[in-house]
């Protein structure tokens, strides 16, 4: 057989070969516990719970609209909570964002033990007992983190604790760009 | 010449057709076992419902709802506590009146549409629904391109001439009697 003939015969199988290794190549670098959020670039949902100090003062949605901020859900059930907490302290005394918190299908007296203990990075945390508002904003796990700007929109959200690689390489770059975007 | 003891003797052929056939019973068995037991895996959980068709219209839902913490199950089977706290959500909304759409869209919205074990088919699921189907048939079409050349090399090859004949039995050295010999030794 001729070596061109030869070569094209086997071009089309080799072919379709390579494509399936690329997109079975891509899909093993994703990871499927990440599922992305249908809710950025919307508004941040609804939700109205008391906070974990005061119960009878509350906590909803209008309190984010003050410039960019963090949303963070966490519990003291939560191990990577435990590990994240000082990131977020760190990054609340460097005044680099401002935190809000959402207790998570947690204890009231643990929570307030645990802040006390660890220190409170939180503007205000809200107590979320039964997780509905933790629902309403599409929580699977616990620690997540929202990503708010100034107009109470969801730019982005990070699953999982965060670390202080990706909090200097990934999300405070992102928190700048959003903070220059909106002027 | 050597004894070649090419198939074992009646007695134990029979012996050995017997055990593959339990061995495949067994198997069988066994899977069969498995599937049910998944089928009855679903957490109990008793409900009230209003009516037999509200009823059957939550456990269509819970089966057709993934949950996002074990992947891999949908809400009926699986024991996450965000499983239980959507299953509940699915049956209160059930009982405010909310219509099976609504419903889905509801969890849609606030987890995307990964959360249905049959995505609707929207501009981003239009590869994942027509994918398969895509590559069959591509796949299809490779096949009968492959099988068509083939036939239409084997009908364009000629028959070999008897002056060519004679030379290729030249070639290969020796008439018949000789390959025959080989066979027979």
């Amino acid at each position: 057989m001729p070596k061109v003939e030869a070569l094209h015969r086997y071009a089309t199988p080799f072919g379709v070969f390579l494509l399936l290794v690329i997109l079975l190549g891509v899909g093993l670098t994703l990871d499927p516990r990440r599922v992305p959020s249908p809710l950025i670039g919307k508004p941040l949902p609804e939700f109205d719970v008391p906070t974990v100090r005061d119960p009878q003062r509350r906590f909803s949605q209008d309190q984010l609209r003050d410039g960019v901020s963090l949303l963070n859900v966490w519990a003291t059930w939560c191990v990577p909570c435990r590990e994240e907490h000082p990131v977020l302290v760190g990054i609340e005394q460097r005044g680099e964002a401002v935190i809000f918190g959402l207790n998570y299908k947690d204890r009231r007296d643990k929570a307030i033990t645990w802040l006390n203990q660890l220190g409170d990075p939180y503007r205000m945390s809200g107590f979320d007992v039964d997780g509905r508002a933790g629902i309403d904003l599409g929580v699977y796990g616990v620690p997540e983190t929202f990503i708010i700007d100034a107009k109470g929109d969801i730019v982005h959200k990070h699953i999982g604790p965060i670390d202080e690689k990706t909090w200097k390489e990934e999300l405070l770059p992102l928190i700048r760009r959003v903070e220059s975007r909106r002027g | 010449m050597e004894r070649r003891a090419a198939t074992p003797d009646p007695a134990r052929r029979v012996q050995a057709r017997l055990s593959r056939r339990r061995a495949a019973g067994l198997f069988l068995g066994a899977v069969l076992l498995a599937v049910a037991g998944a089928a009855v895996a679903a957490v109990f959980e008793p409900r009230e419902f209003a009516s037999a068709e509200q009823e059957r219209r939550y456990k269509v839902l819970i089966n057709e709802l993934r949950c996002l913490v074990c992947q891999n199950q949908n809400l009926a089977d699986s024991n996450a506590e965000l499983a239980a706290d959507l299953r509940t959500l699915a049956y209160e909304m059930i009982k405010n009146g909310d219509s099976d759409e609504q419903i889905i869209t509801f969890m849609v919205d606030r987890y995307g549409e990964f959360v249905l074990y049959r995505p609707r088919l929207k501009a981003s699921t239009v590869a994942l629904w027509l994918g398969p189907f895509l590559l069959g048939a591509g796949g299809i079409w490779l096949l009968w391109r492959m099988i068509h050349r083939r036939s239409l090399l084997a009908r364009t090859t000629q028959e070999l001439s008897d002056d060519e004949k004679s030379r290729l039995k030249d070639l290969l050295g020796g008439d018949e009697t000789d390959t025959e010999r080989g066979r027979n030794a």
